[in-house]
Parts: C-alpha cells; sequence; structure tokens
C-alpha cells in the first residue's frame, strides 16, 4: 500500500500519520508539500493530516483547499482514489467540496483535547472493514473546529446512504447527530475528526485506531 | 479602487462566538443585548476594473462557505 501525505505549513500530525501508514504497510510514505503540483505515480491512497494549515487564517483549511496539490487530491478522489482526511484533514476536504458540510467552532468554543468514545456506524468501506458494526472505541481529540454541520436534507442523506463511518457516544463538540466521520458518494473518502493514528500502538495508551489501518491494508494491498 | 465583503453566519445557524460575546456585555452591566452575531469585513485593493461580478466569485469560491456563512459585496 503506497501512501502519501500531504504536508501544508502548519501540518502537525503528518509525520504521526505517515508512521501509520509505514507501520501497517511496511512501505515508506511519501511526503508531498502543499506546492507540489504532481502527485507521485502509483499511490494508493492520499492522507490529509491534521493540524493548523495556513493558521486557521479565514476558515480551517479553506486556504489549503486552494493550494496547488489540493487541486490533484480533488483529481485523485474523482477518479475513485481513496482519501483519508484526519481533524485538519477533514476541514480541507469539506473546503473543496470533496465531502458534504462544515466543521464549525466547538460549541463549547473550548479546545477539547481528550481520548473519546467513538461508535462504529457502518463496516461498509475500505477504512472500516476490520471493525464490527456497533463497536465502541476510544480515540483521541484534539481540535478547536470539530462541530459537523451540514443542512437538514444533507443529514438525512448521509444516514439514508449509510456514510456515517464514526458517531460519538458522548458529543464532544456540538456536531450534529453526533457525527464523528463520513464518507463520500463513493465511499471512498473519509473524512474524521478524532486522530486514529493516535491511537495506533500501545505507547499511545491505545491501539483502537490500528484496525482503520488494518481495513485499508487488507482493501489497497491484498496478500 | 476598493470592494469590502461582508460575511456573515446564515440566520438560523448558531453562533457559539456571538452567544459568548453576548454573555460577556452582560457581565460588563450592557443590559438589554438580546442577541450578536459575529462575521468578518474584507477589504480588498483591486485593480481598476474588476467588476461586482469578479467579486461575487472570490466570495462564491473562497471568502465565504456558502454552507454556513452569507455575504454582501460593496464596491467602494
Amino acid at each position: 500500500m503506497k501512501a502519501a501525505v500531504i504536508v501544508f505549513p502548519g501540518s502537525n500530525c503528518d509525520r504521526d500519520l505517515a508512521e501509520a501508514f509505514r507501520k501497517s504497510s511496511g512501505i515508506e510514505p511519501a511526503m508531498v508539500w502543499h506546492k507540489d503540483t504532481r502527485l507521485p505515480d502509483g499511490l494508493d491512497i492520499i492522507g490529509v493530516p491534521g493540524g493548523f494549515s495556513f493558521g486557521d487564517y479565514l476558515r480551517c483549511g479553506a486556504i489549503a483547499a486552494q493550494s496547488p496539490i489540493a487541486r490533484e487530491v480533488k483529481a485523485f478522489a474523482e477518479k475513485g482514489g481513496p482519501v483519508l482526511g484526519i481533524c485538519n484533514g477533514f476541514q480541507v476536504l469539506c473546503e473543496t467540496g470533496l465531502l458534504p458540510g462544515v466543521l464549525m467552532r466547538n460549541a463549547s468554543l473550548k479546545f477539547a483535547c481528550k481520548p473519546t468514545g467513538l461508535r462504529v456506524e457502518t463496516t461498509e468501506s475500505l477504512f472500516t472493514s476490520q471493525y464490527t458494526a456497533g463497536d465502541e472505541i476510544t480515540v483521541p481529540i484534539a481540535h478547536h473546529d470539530g462541530n459537523y454541520r451540514a443542512e437538514v436534507e444533507t443529514l438525512d442523506r448521509l444516514e439514508a446512504e449509510d456514510r456515517v463511518a464514526f458517531r460519538y457516544t458522548s458529543n464532544p463538540n456540538g456536531s450534529d447527530r453526533d457525527i464523528a466521520g463520513i464518507l463520500s458518494a463513493n465511499r471512498r473518502v473519509l473524512g474524521m475528526m478524532p486522530h486514529p493514528e493516535r491511537a495506533f500502538e500501545p505507547a499511545h495508551g491505545g491501539t483502537d485506531g490500528q484496525k482503520l489501518f488494518a481495513s485499508l491494508l487488507d482493501a489497497l494491498a491484498p496478500v | 479602487m476598493k470592494a469590502r465583503v461582508h460575511v456573515m453566519l446564515k440566520n438560523g445557524v448558531l453562533d457559539p462566538q456571538g452567544e459568548a460575546v453576548r454573555h460577556a456585555l452582560g457581565t460588563l452591566g450592557f443590559d438589554g443585548v438580546n442577541g450578536v452575531r459575529q462575521g468578518k469585513v474584507i477589504e480588498l485593493d483591486l485593480a481598476d476594473g474588476t467588476t461586482e461580478a469578479i467579486v461575487t466569485e472570490m466570495c462564491e469560491k473562497l471568502l465565504a462557505n456558502t454552507v454556513i456563512e452569507s455575504y454582501r459585496v460593496e464596491m467602494l
């Protein structure tokens, strides 16, 4: 499984995500700078990492979504390429239009940084196939703007099409319908606020994020 | 030439920051503030001949997120 991790000025989870890709697949991920105009050949998946790209200026993810590499990521996704956006990466994917909705300031107005309970809502995706539907897992969150909002029709459609991947078991940020992660219409783009790459090995304090990477490996690099 | 773009959260979108400002005003003794909505003003210094239609396109593509925000363009 050949992965690329996009790096923006202000990304700060890029190396953690690369580490999770490297350790799960055994293949060195490509680190791709935002000014690059081309993606490496032969990619199986792109990771858009967490952080504070461009200092969250204007809106979280808005400037990153207009960077040269964002156009390539969008084209890759539109051809069916898998993309995983975590935290700021989720915000960037919403701003590019690859995922619907928007992530607003947490309802508490406080930065939320803690292990958080999630329920796996669907296993019908290349990101979640190794979980069992209804599994409750613990994955850290670390964000100020994770309050997922979308129009009622959009929320209804996400639910009707089984595109809510994860829900919070105890809503930490005010998100509509406790949504923590959603899939694109073709189910090959996942955006989520919690950080599975920070729950990957025992030293992290938990390994509940491992199965997400195992699912990807299973789908993208079948033995 | 210049343009000023006003970006506001749409009606019905909860504005927790505005709500915090309203609370703070109450703490300062300003009674009777029934609501606060916080937005952005963006001033653009533009080449002569830039049309309002182009500024509107800027709003649609970048300056506002039309899922939650409305905008108003003022050509100066």
